[in-house]
């Protein structure tokens, strides 16, 4: 078990190292670096001595350790536009983004696999089918979409809820969060909803799918055979079963919709890490580009180690073939 | 009064076509300590009569009429709470295939205890030593530490244990086995048959065994009831069905069965079954492409020589090749097979029957040792032309008549490839032409061809598989388990038919199987084999007559003791 985590360990470091290394290139290879800094009218001479004090002349190596060993201290240099450190104005962000994103998650996890169970037990009642059709609008809609409706409902017609911000926030000590004030819950729950809802439809369906898969077993007609409760093989027996392929999509979901949440957060005036790197696109500001990237690989990696070691956990026909 | 009593049975299925009558009008009693055996071929019904007893059908099936009755008290019509009830509690059921019968998640332990503590009064401590017990019972060894261990752990023997501790958990009165044995080797089958008839003495449990083997209704039966097509058309005590049958197809069906005592040229056929189509009598394939002088050299010596072969797999891959961790399929297997013969392999699974046929065909690579076809080292060969040359000479049919054709190719394109790619005809219509004699030689007819594969049945696609490796002219043909899926009156028209063709062809052939009677109908010479190694090679007649390792007299002594009538 710790050969296998430390084996997938030492994989999601290569995989960093290889991301590290396509953001450096782009740091390094888009624009120069140097006129982006200086003015028009600095002199070619002293412009080579700002390179050499930047250390731009060194060997390509020692160039990308120093990089690397920034980035792993959290320091991405200044950004072009704003002048202040990248890693100041990220840490500014991510609060932002991940209060949205996990509140989301766990919308669509707590309410998508309880009506996933559901449709998969029921197959034919009338819930089931108004679930699955109108699970179809939530795949199809594209989520600005979805956001704009929301916000011309409760926003401008009934005035219930803010359109855009965070609404009051409370910092507690490097974190700030909405969740200690009316109004920063408030302007939660429209962002929310709308990051939910695809991914809410998507774990519906895939835990039906899936469980129906589960309930078509010789196991669980072999425990019927038995004589066991439709309780113990629904909520015993098959959804433990459904879980283990569940568990993949879903952390790879999460990965996304903290990548992801650029959209939403950009209807509703977020500032999150997605607004952030839409500004920073629009103005070539380089640094908080190659920050993002290397933030968001970073999570993608730590969440699928995570989804590989719960999987062992799980299953233990993984636990013998990894064990040793 | 009878321990179980079933009364005019129907079962339906209904389907756009109307209703589908899965059991027609069905009547059977089951004593307690009795073993009544219901047999039949796939569809007959068999399964259905077990699963509607504990009123346990697939959706849509439903019992459409009759009764059924335990200890004098009506079962069928109870609400689905006192169903549930009698399910595992009076009435136990063992299921087919022990590698998917038990949740993979859980310990044996957890599964055994869960069911105990529903059923029987008692606290986890009392049933942890019950389900202890259970496991010795069903002959279960160190089961104090094994009833932690999870189902993957152990073999597919041992599950299959589990399983009957599982439905023995409550002392029922009734226990339903459907196809206990079908996924077991041999000498497992033997083990788990003895098991389940001292478990219905020592109990007084009154069993159904539903299979499709005869040899497994001849071993532990006391009465047989004979299923076709839903119907119930015999039944009576099993020496009484089996040796002195009454009804048509009762007889049929027993005399299909391959022979284990004796040799006979042709497998008898199954008449009773409408379908049975046996190649027309007038085709001489001396007149058609098949039948032509084929392209190839004549050489002396033997079709396929092995020497020393070896194949390991990688079961654990590690960073450097010398930390890998190997399985070893063969360890060093040597044979030849002469020209025009048939040469058996017989062994139980995991032996490696398969991995030999995989490379000498060169599906894999072999680790050590040669194989030569005709004299010549494939794997040596440079020339990528001579290469292809051999190899349209070996041709191979697969087990599995299902996963074996492209489901989204038509059945003349099927065919039609190896032809293509061998460039064995020059245009379309000489294609054509060669596809259609082709299924016509193997009883199909060419209006096959516009078919796809999953509009045929296993046998009929089974003769698709024959068709394909024919294509290429082949002198040597590989055929591994072709029928191990297949019923036996299905397996009787298949075996026949390469019969017939080697025969005719000349075709020299390596038949391989975990049949013996199988075997000895159709090979010449046999090689047994065990854990990799071949353990005894001789003519197929002085191995049953005079097997002479230890491991070949078992496996003969397990052979289900069912002479035919002669």
């Amino acid at each position: 078990m710790l050969t296998f985590i430390a084996k997938r360990m030492i994989q999601s470091v290569l995989v960093m190292i290889a991301v590290g290394l396509i953001t450096f290139a782009l740091l390094r290879f888009v624009g120069d670096p140097i006129s982006n800094m200086v003015g028009q009218d600095t002199s070619t001479a002293e412009r080579e001595e700002l390179k050499e004090a930047l250390g731009l002349n060194d060997p390509f190596v020692i160039q990308f350790a120093n990089f690397a060993k920034n980035a792993v201290k959290g320091e991405f240099g200044l950004s072009y536009t704003l002048r202040v450190p990248v890693s100041q104005l990220l840490s500014e962000r991510i609060p932002a983004t991940l209060e949205l994103s996990i509140l989301s998650a766990l919308l669509a996890l707590f309410i998508g696999m309880p009506m996933g169970i559901y449709t998969a037990i029921h197959k034919d009642s009338w819930l089931t089918k108004l679930f699955l059709s109108s699970s179809l609008v939530g795949v199809s809609l594209p989520t600005f979409l979805i956001g704009i409706l929301l916000i011309l409902l409760f926003g401008v017609m009934f005035r219930w809820l803010p359109t855009f911000g965070r609404g009051e926030v409370v910092d507690l000590g490097w974190w700030s969060t909405g969740l200690l004030t009316w109004s920063g819950i408030k302007s939660l729950i429209l962002p929310t909803i709308t990051l939910a809802i695809f991914q809410l439809t998507l774990i519906m369906r895939l835990v039906r799918a899936e469980m129906l898969e589960v309930l078509r077993t010789d196991y669980i007609k072999f425990g019927r055979a038995r004589g066991l409760s439709m309780k113990s093989i629904h909520y015993r027996h098959a959804l433990k079963n459904t879980l283990i392929p569940v568990i993949t999509i879903t952390g790879l979901q999460l990965g996304s919709i903290i990548a992801f949440a650029l959209i939403t957060e950009s209807v509703f005036q977020w500032p999150g890490m997605g607004l952030l790197f839409i500004q920073a696109i629009g103005n070539a500001d380089v640094p908080i580009m190659a920050a993002y990237l290397v933030l968001i690989a970073f999570i993608f990696v730590a969440i699928n180690l995570l989804v590989d070691i719960l999987y062992v956990v799980l299953d233990p026909r993984l636990r013998t073939t990894v064990g040793d | 009064m009878s321990l179980l009593e079933i009364k005019n049975l129907t079962v339906k299925f209904p389907s756009r076509k109307g209703d589908f009558t899965a059991v027609n009008d069905v009547s059977l009693s089951v004593e307690p300590g009795e073993i009544l055996g219901i047999v039949g071929e796939s569809g007959a019904g068999k399964s259905t009569v077990g699963n509607a007893i504990i009123s346990l059908l697939d959706p849509p099936g439903y019992v459409s009429g009759g009764s059924v009755w335990l200890k004098g008290e009506r079962i069928d019509d109870l609400d689905e709470n006192l169903k549930s009830a009698i399910r595992g509690k009076r009435i136990g059921m063992i299921f087919q295939d022990p590698l998917t019968s038990l949740n993979p998640l859980e310990t044996v332990g957890a599964q055994l205890i869960e069911t105990i503590t529903l059923h029987l009064d008692i606290d986890e401590k009392a049933a942890r030593a019950r389900a202890i017990d259970l496991l010795n019972q069903v002959g279960i060894e160190n089961s104090e530490e094994r009833v932690d261990q999870f189902p993957h752990q152990f073999s597919g023997g041992m599950r299959q244990r589990v399983v009957i501790a599982l439905a023995l958990c409550s002392d029922p009165e009734v226990v339903i086995a459907d196809e206990p044995t079908t996924a077991l080797d041999v000498s497992i089958q033997a083990q788990i048959l003895g098991l389940l008839r001292k478990l219905c003495e020592d109990r007084n449990v009154g069993m159904i065994m539903v299979t499709h083997d005869m040899g497994v209704i001849a071993e532990i039966t006391d009465r047989v009831a004979v299923m076709y097509n839903g119907k119930l058309v015999e039944i009576g005590k099993t020496d009484k069905v089996l040796y002195n049958p009454t009804h048509d197809y009762t007889k049929s069906l027993i005399s299909a069965v391959p022979r284990p005592d004796k040799k006979s040229h042709r497998f008898p056929l199954v008449t009773y079954i409408e379908d049975v189509k046996e190649r027309p009598e007038d085709l001489k394939l001396s007149d058609m492409w098949l039948g032509k002088t084929r392209d190839y050299e004549e050489f002396d010596g033997p079709m396929l020589q092995v020497e020393n072969l070896k194949q390991d797999f990688v079961v654990k891959h590690a960073i450097f090749k010398r930390n890998h961790k190997y399985f070893t399929a063969l360890k060093g297997v040597s044979f030849d097979i002469k020209q025009g013969e048939v040469f058996g392999i017989v062994g139980e699974s995991g032996s490696g029957k398969s991995t030999i046929a995989r490379c000498v065909t060169g599906i894999y690579e072999p680790s050590g040792g040669t194989v030569s076809i005709c004299g010549t080292d494939l794997n040596k060969l440079e020339d990528k032309s001579r290469q292809n040359y051999y190899r349209r000479q070996t041709q191979m049919v697969f087990q599995d008549p299902f996963s074996s054709l492209n489901g989204r190719m038509r059945v003349e394109n099927i065919i039609a490839e190896p032809i293509i790619f061998h460039k064995q005809a020059t245009n379309k219509t000489e294609v054509k032409k060669i596809v259609d004699e082709l299924l016509e030689t193997v009883g199909l007819g060419s209006n096959a061809a516009q078919k796809f594969p999953h509009e045929f049945s296993g046998g009929q696609r089974q003769r698709i598989s024959i068709a394909r490796a024919l294509a290429t002219r082949p002198r040597f043909l590989i055929c591994d388990e072709p029928t191990s899926a297949l019923d036996v009156s299905i397996q009787a028209q298949v075996l026949n038919l390469l019969k017939d063709l080697q025969e005719e062809l000349g075709l020299t052939m390596m038949f391989i199987s975990h049949d013996l009677p199988v075997i000895r109908q159709m090979c010449d010479r046999v090689a047994v084999m065990q854990s990799g190694e071949i353990l005894e090679i001789a003519e197929t007649e002085a191995l049953f007559n005079t097997p002479q390792h230890s491991y070949t007299q078992s496996l003969l002594g397990l052979m289900p003791k069912f002479r035919t009538v002669s």
